[in-house]
């Protein structure tokens, strides 16, 4: 089994958690599918650290956030896959 | 793994079964701090639980002062207790709430006697009380005997990832055999409000939860000067890698497992429906939660931390868990129970909730958590409104 870098909840998420202390620009990046216990592979684009959100797809400002299976906030600012997610892309839809 | 059928604890005279056997100095009101910490410094074996309201507050905010504060005093982890306060009438009428469990409980009021007259009775009762204390001996009890309460703190994704879904699976594994549990954080069900309703055993439990909810909602919206982006989700929070309120919420909510709710709570409610999951309305503020928590009588806490929150309590002991690697090995002496290697995938989630029932069980029995040894007694009143 190959060393997990990043999981993703649930089938359906677009965006997946770094468990390794940071994923490196260009680095092909191994995710483990929680659900159905899956895998598959994404190159990230950014330094993510660990703890943060890399975008699984190509997301626009609008888009919706998948996490758990369910929404999770609004893209402000378009995310192109294997970049970095937070505060700087992504906004609540509550409050 | 064969779960534990039962623990030692301590049998009180209601028949409920304590995990820790304090003898607590408890003012009713802020002024009257010094005179319970002078008597817990004159008598060893005793624990003051200073704080800051219990002065003209009125209507339900008060209610809920005297909830806590009763509550606290019947807790089963307290052997016994003196109640001291500015006036006699508000004092009394705590002793007579808290005397109804059977356990020695005793008042005195300041008024017309000064501080150091009232320290030196309280302190002769209080030396009573804990010789008296000191002969109890733990004794066997079934483990649905565990009142177990949850919340998370200084959350981060590894909360949602390992240490909350940890906590779920202790749930899942327990609650059949007739424990007691409690979660809360009404303000942090947030993006999850209509999951979480729909875990309401009943209807009139799935109602209760979105009233409960909508109205601290709407409390917040109207308080609020912003979006809440500086408190939902913390810096913290946000250092962790949580994004949104939503993520936090579904996160948060993996703690009760695959668990339904029998009912829910006010602040520092006692539960009376049997054994099961309920949900008590609080804050998110840790030492508010576990405060109301422990005063709705729950004995054993369980707190998941990604950052690494650092919280006690005076009576309630709180147990720690992380799945963060880095704050298992930097905030070490914080830690009861290290998860992290959910995330490598060198443990899984049956295993992690097979570990934190054994944490539970020492705990149960006795062992320190870390806050314990390290002398976290965060008592925190959740007020309402202003004063009069």
């Amino acid at each position: 089994m190959a060393s997990t870098d990043i999981i993703i909840h649930d089938k359906k998420d677009n965006v997946g958690v770094v468990v390794i202390e940071k994923v490196a620009p260009n680095q092909t990046c191994n995710c483990w599918i929680m659900e159905g216990d899956g895998s598959a592979t994404v190159e990230a684009k950014n330094e993510v650290p660990l703890g943060h959100k890399l975008a699984l797809v190509d997301l626009n400002e609008g888009d919706t956030i998948i996490k758990y299976g369910h929404d999770i906030g609004k893209v402000v600012k378009a995310i192109k896959k294997g970049e970095h997610v937070h505060v700087h892309n992504v906004k609540t839809k509550k409050w | 793994m064969e779960i534990p059928k039962s623990f030692l604890g301590y049998k009180r005279e209601n028949g409920r079964v304590g995990t820790r056997n304090h003898v607590i100095i408890l003012p009713v009101d802020d002024i009257s701090n010094a005179c319970a910490e002078a008597v817990t410094n004159n008598i060893k074996g005793t624990i003051a639980l200073p704080h800051s309201y219990g002065r003209l507050q009125f209507g339900a905010d008060l209610e809920l002062h005297f909830r806590t504060m009763i509550g606290t005093a019947k807790n089963p982890n307290v052997a016994a207790a003196i109640i001291i306060g500015i006036e006699p009438k508000w004092t009394k009428r705590i002793v007579d709430e808290v005397a109804k469990t059977g356990k020695p409980v005793e008042g005195f009021s300041i008024e017309g006697a000064g501080d150091i007259e009232t320290i030196m009775k309280a302190s002769k009762k209080a030396q009573e009380f804990s010789i008296w204390a000191s002969e109890k001996q733990r004794e066997e009890c079934p483990v649905s005997d565990l009142w177990i309460s949850v919340k998370c703190g200084e959350s981060d994704t590894t909360s949602g990832l390992a240490s909350n879904p940890t906590v779920g699976n202790l749930m899942d594994k327990l609650e059949p055999l007739g424990v007691h549990l409690c979660f809360g954080e009404t303000s942090e069900l947030t993006g999850a409000e209509s999951v979480c309703a729909k875990r309401g055993k009943t209807k009139e439990a799935q109602d209760k939860f979105m009233k409960t909810w909508s109205d601290y909602n709407d409390f917040i919206l109207k308080e609020a000067t912003d979006d809440l982006s500086e408190s939902q989700p913390t810096a913290g929070n946000i250092a962790g890698g949580l994004t949104t309120i939503e993520e936090k919420a579904f996160g948060n909510f993996q703690k009760i497992g695959s668990r339904q709710f029998v009912d829910v709570l006010t602040p520092a409610e006692e539960p009376t429906k049997g054994p099961g999951l309920y949900f008590m309305d609080t804050s998110s503020a840790a030492a508010e939660c576990v405060t109301l928590q422990a005063a709705g009588g729950f004995n054993i806490h369980l707190f998941p931390t990604g950052q690494g929150n650092i919280i006690g309590n005076p009576i309630e002991p709180v147990i720690k868990l992380t799945a963060n690697p880095l704050t298992a090995v930097k905030m070490k002496e914080h830690i009861d129970v290290d998860v992290s290697k959910i995330l490598s995938r060198e443990m899984n989630l049956d295993q992690a909730g097979d570990e934190l029932i054994k944490a539970t069980m020492r705990v149960a029995n006795g062992r320190f958590t870390c806050a314990e040894a390290l002398g976290h007694r965060e008592f925190v009143m959740t007020k309402l409104y202003r004063s009069a």
